[in-house]
């Protein structure tokens, strides 16, 4: 896309430097915990060793006893509010604090408040639990099974632990074209339990104003102004209004679609600074983050592709088993439980598809919101992509070969999947050539061979991967029926400068610089001159916050259309000062001149000046305006990755020696800061490809619970990520962009599990689940007879 | 107990529990929240501040350990009104995207650099292994120690 705007205004396809980071490189930004108020007491919550038992007795004399410990706050104490249950965003239950069991290991059992944190912490340890053990349900193929022990006895009329069953597309069709198949393959692909780990954890201070009613809460949330309204819900009863509610989103430390959903910890903060009018701080710990905070992924998945013998695919049937743990607390849009895994068609023009999720419960922590990606598209994905590469060698084709044969094509755009979805732009053919190009794929063929000769083992992966992002179109799209438009308030002051909110909320995108940018580029008013606010609801407009790549899909939008109101404006201002008919006036970025006299012209700074000193007669004074934007559609992001490896035949160890990432995000806002969301996103690829996974034990025992057991990457495993892009707008997006932050996160797990299969190929590996561990590896090649 | 420290060149007492961890200390009683807490077990490296001009993980240190020693924390970088080398380089390579653990980040390259005034792409690496980022993939943040390394080497 050519530049529209100089240097100076900083419009879209600058990559200016972040306006967050003066403040971040100097330690002066403001997270929860660096907030401090006077009064302030500290939360701390007491857990369960236990993944299912009965509480038979909660002491709290020896917690009470401790100096500067106030209270003990139980489930019998929060019942008497009715508030020891919450609705959770997927209309299922969830506990805040129990009264008669606790359903999973870490469930917040009591909370203990006190002076300081750390006597809130000895008041934890001091609180005596009685538990009965009571059978586990680990496995959600077991729980499914008949005489299952049932858990959740607290809803009447329950017999099993299914929750839901959902379905898509054509079956009948599906079928038939199985049936007519000339090849079909089959996999079984478990996609495990992996948690967001945003370096900051989550926490929250409530204060709760007893003289004029009024609840403030810092939060860790990317989403304040559904909280909000959630938290006017959920305790209307008890008093809290909404326009006394206020949720302050300050800096945010990552949070990956982690800091979407309400957790107990929240609302017995609230609960407790209600009642003692007083601010209640509570910050959980890393373990207590990864171990009961809401997971990703847990889909244990059935996928069968068919084809014709010359290499084209026909159709895709999937079957999964979605592990849920004890409540349904996915962060999904109202209308998809299983999110939009249904997008798992991929790439590729097939003719018939047809999926079926089943959502089990088990004695896990509850939850399945997004791992930085846009609802379940990264299951769908490493699905399609895993599925592709299993047909190409059942096949005897190239991988590459075959993704080429059966690319949508650019001239069938805008295109329908036959899962339902309008794809609105893309170039599948033309990223994989620009990575097949830059890696050089023939070569590494040829290399792979040579390798394979010597007993090298060597792998070559491809993902071709299309994202789904920007929920959403109001007609398909809401939470808990709230409708997912987003939003930006601009408002230009009389010397030109301008404040714009918005109802999205930056954990680290960079909000602050890009949505700037686009505003400058909308009206000409340098970057630099205008002030970016989000996060706290009493001042920006409502909008649903920031998660699934929807902040530019979206927000952005609403951006520019607020931005081109107030052009709209401008114009009229213009013509009053020029003396000219409106249209006769032209708009190029920061000024009006007249047709044909381009030496009469006036800046918007002009006309923001006269819109509060010189406005026409019967025009209202100002300059501002708001817009709710409501995408007509989803965006599509597509790219091409490949990923070289290297497997060490002595140890399992798979070394990513090359890794190539084609990513199309449409027209670009800041080159530098999508590079970065990349960046970012590759590592959080890698992370589950091949180390990361919370497990659980036969009695419930959670197994990857801090970060002695689970693996974030260093730098020392992040390889030089090596990325370029090609260029396809969204046609329909008023700026041509299309969402970035995930696409890599999406796109990445399938490459390096194709590479590292392709490796193993010859041996009659056709399929490993990540993470790909060094163990993992080393039993396999034993299993083949391969020796160091 | 008593403590005397010193943080950033300037003096501080506090009367403190045993057990109170120096990140608590510099964060709560002195007030520097620049330095940052992100797990229980000395993994991540957001809490990273300097001791006696050696890179530590300050949630495994008490307070009383730092007795009569030198701290320097992020907020300390700044001379003067100027940004250290590595400060501008980090806004200019974009080595950081939430900000959380970019504290940490400075204060283990601080101390590299001190060392190493040359390091190669896989010395850099090894060296901040200690501290975890989880958005930006680790790229820009070798990238920005390089081009502080050389901004160094320049007098800088």
């Amino acid at each position: 896309m050519a530049l529209r705007t100089s240097p100076e205004i900083g419009g879209m396809g600058h990559s200016i430097k972040r306006k967050e980071d003066p403040r971040f490189i100097r330690g002066k930004g403001t997270y929860v915990d660096d907030v401090q108020l006077p009064g302030m007491l500290y939360l701390d919550i007491v857990r369960s060793p236990f993944a299912h038992a009965k509480i038979k007795k909660i002491d709290s004399s020896k917690a009470l006893a401790i100096p500067g410990v106030l209270a003990v706050i139980t489930g019998q104490d929060l019942a008497k509010y009715n508030l020891h249950w919450m609705p959770t965003l997927m209309s299922d239950t969830q506990m805040v604090l129990p009264v008669e069991k606790v359903m999973y290991q870490a469930q917040e059992v009591a909370a203990v408040l006190a002076t300081t944190r750390y006597g809130a912490a000895d008041g934890a340890a001091a609180v005596e639990v009685e538990y009965e053990p009571l059978p586990v349900v680990v496995d959600p193929k077991k729980a499914l099974e008949p005489g299952a022990p049932v858990l959740r006895t607290d809803k009447k009329d329950k017999t099993d632990n299914h929750i839901w069953h959902w379905e898509w597309g054509d079956r009948a069709a599906t079928d038939r074209a199985f049936a007519d198949a000339e090849v079909t393959v089959k996999e079984n692909i478990y996609i495990p339990r992996i948690h967001v780990a945003s370096i900051e954890t989550c926490g929250c201070i409530a204060h709760f104003d007893k003289v004029d009613g009024k609840l403030t809460v810092w939060m860790t949330t990317q989403a304040p102004h559904a909280i909000r309204t959630v938290f006017a819900l959920v305790a209307g009863h008890v008093g809290l209004a909404e326009h006394k509610i206020r949720i302050i989103s300050p800096d945010i430390g990552g949070g990956f679609g982690g800091k979407v959903p309400v957790y107990p910890g929240y609302v017995i903060a609230v609960a407790a600074s209600v009642l003692t009018g007083k601010p209640v701080k509570w910050i959980e710990d890393r373990m207590e983050n990864l171990q009961a905070d809401s997971f990703a992924r847990d889909y244990h998945i059935t996928a069968e592709l068919a084809a014709r013998k010359d290499g084209t695919l026909t159709a895709l049937r999937i079957k999964t088993l979605a592990d849920h743990g004890y409540a349904d607390a996915a962060a999904n849009p109202s209308k998809f439980p299983a999110g939009l895994f249904h997008v798992c068609t991929g790439s590729y023009d097939l003719k018939a598809a047809h999926v079926e999720v089943d959502g089990a419960y088990t004695n896990k922590p509850p939850g399945g919101i997004a791992y930085r990606c846009s609802f379940r598209v990264t299951e769908a994905v490493h699905t399609i992509e895993r599925m592709v590469d299993v047909m190409a060698n059942q096949l005897g084709m190239d991988p590459a070969a075959l993704r080429m044969k059966n690319f949508v094509k650019p001239e069938q755009f805008p295109y329908k999947s036959a899962l339902g979805w309008e794809y609105d732009s893309g170039n599948y053919a033309g990223a994989l050539q620009l990575a097949m190009d830059r890696i050089g794929y023939a070569a590494l063929r040829r290399e792979q061979a040579e390798k394979r000769q010597r007993g090298e083992l060597m792998g070559i992966g491809i993902s071709s991967f299309t994202e789904i992002v920007g929920a959403g179109p109001s007609k398909h799209f809401d939470i808990l029926g709230l409708k997912m438009f987003d939003s930006c308030e601009i408002r230009i002051h009389p010397t030109g400068k301008a404040i714009a909110r918005f109802g999205t909320k930056s954990q680290g995108q960079g909000h602050e610089t890009t949505y700037a940018q686009i505003l400058a580029e909308e009206l000409g008013i340098p970057a630099a001159d205008i002030q970016v606010e989000e996060g706290d609801t009493d001042t920006a407009p409502y909008g649903l916050g920031t998660y699934a790549s929807r902040s530019t899909p979206v927000a952005g939008a609403a951006a520019a259309a607020a931005a081109r109101k107030v052009r709209d404006k401008a114009r009229k201002i213009a013509a009053h000062l020029l003396e000219a008919a409106e249209e006769d006036l032209v708009w190029e970025p920061g000024k009006f001149s007249v047709k044909g006299a381009p030496n009469r012209s006036k800046t918007i700074q002009d006309i923001a000046f006269a819109a509060y000193t010189n406005h026409p007669q019967g025009m209202e004074a100002g300059l501002e305006a708001v817009s709710y934007y409501d995408p007509p559609n989803l965006t599509f992001p597509f790219g091409s990755y490949i990923c070289v490896v290297d497997i060490d035949k002595g140890t399992g160890e798979v070394k990513i020696r090359r890794f190539v990432a084609v990513d199309d995000c449409g027209n670009i806002i800041n080159p530098m800061i999508v590079e970065g969301q990349i960046h970012g996103g590759l590592t959080m690829g890698l992370a589950p490809a091949l180390l990361e996974e919370i497990s659980y034990d036969e009695i419930g025992n959670v197994q990857g619970g801090s970060f002695i057991d689970y693996l974030v990457p260093t730098a020392v495993e992040t390889p030089n990520w090596e990325t370029d892009k090609t260029c396809t707008p969204s046609p329909h997006h008023p700026l041509g962009a299309k969402g970035v932050g995930e696409s890599a996160t999406v796109g990445a797990p399938a490459a390096i599990a194709n590479a590292v299969v392709d490796a193993l190929w010859h041996l009659g590996v056709r399929h490993i689940d990540i993470p790909i561990t060094p163990p993992k590896v080393w039993r396999l090649l034993r299993e083949k007879g391969v020796t160091e | 107990m008593q403590v005397h420290v010193s943080i950033n060149g300037e003096k501080h007492e506090a009367d403190v529990e045993p057990r109170l961890l120096l990140v608590h200390l510099i964060r709560e009683v002195l007030r520097l929240t620049g330095t940052h807490i992100g797990c229980d077990t000395t993994h991540c490296g957001a809490c990273t501040v300097l001791l006696d001009g050696r890179p530590v993980k300050s949630c495994t240190v008490f307070a009383v350990q730092a007795n009569g020693r030198e701290i320097m924390t992020v907020e300390g970088l700044e001379q003067n009104g100027k940004l250290h080398p590595l400060q501008e380089a980090f806004m200019a390579e974009h080595g950081l995207q939430c900000g959380y653990c970019t504290p940490g980040m400075l204060m283990t390259s601080y101390a590299f650099l001190k060392k190493h005034a040359n390091p190669s792409e896989e010395d850099i690496r090894w060296a901040i292994s200690g501290n975890l980022c989880r958005c930006t993939g680790y790229v820009n943040i070798v990238k920005s120690v390089q081009h502080a390394a050389a901004t160094l080497r320049q007098g800088g």
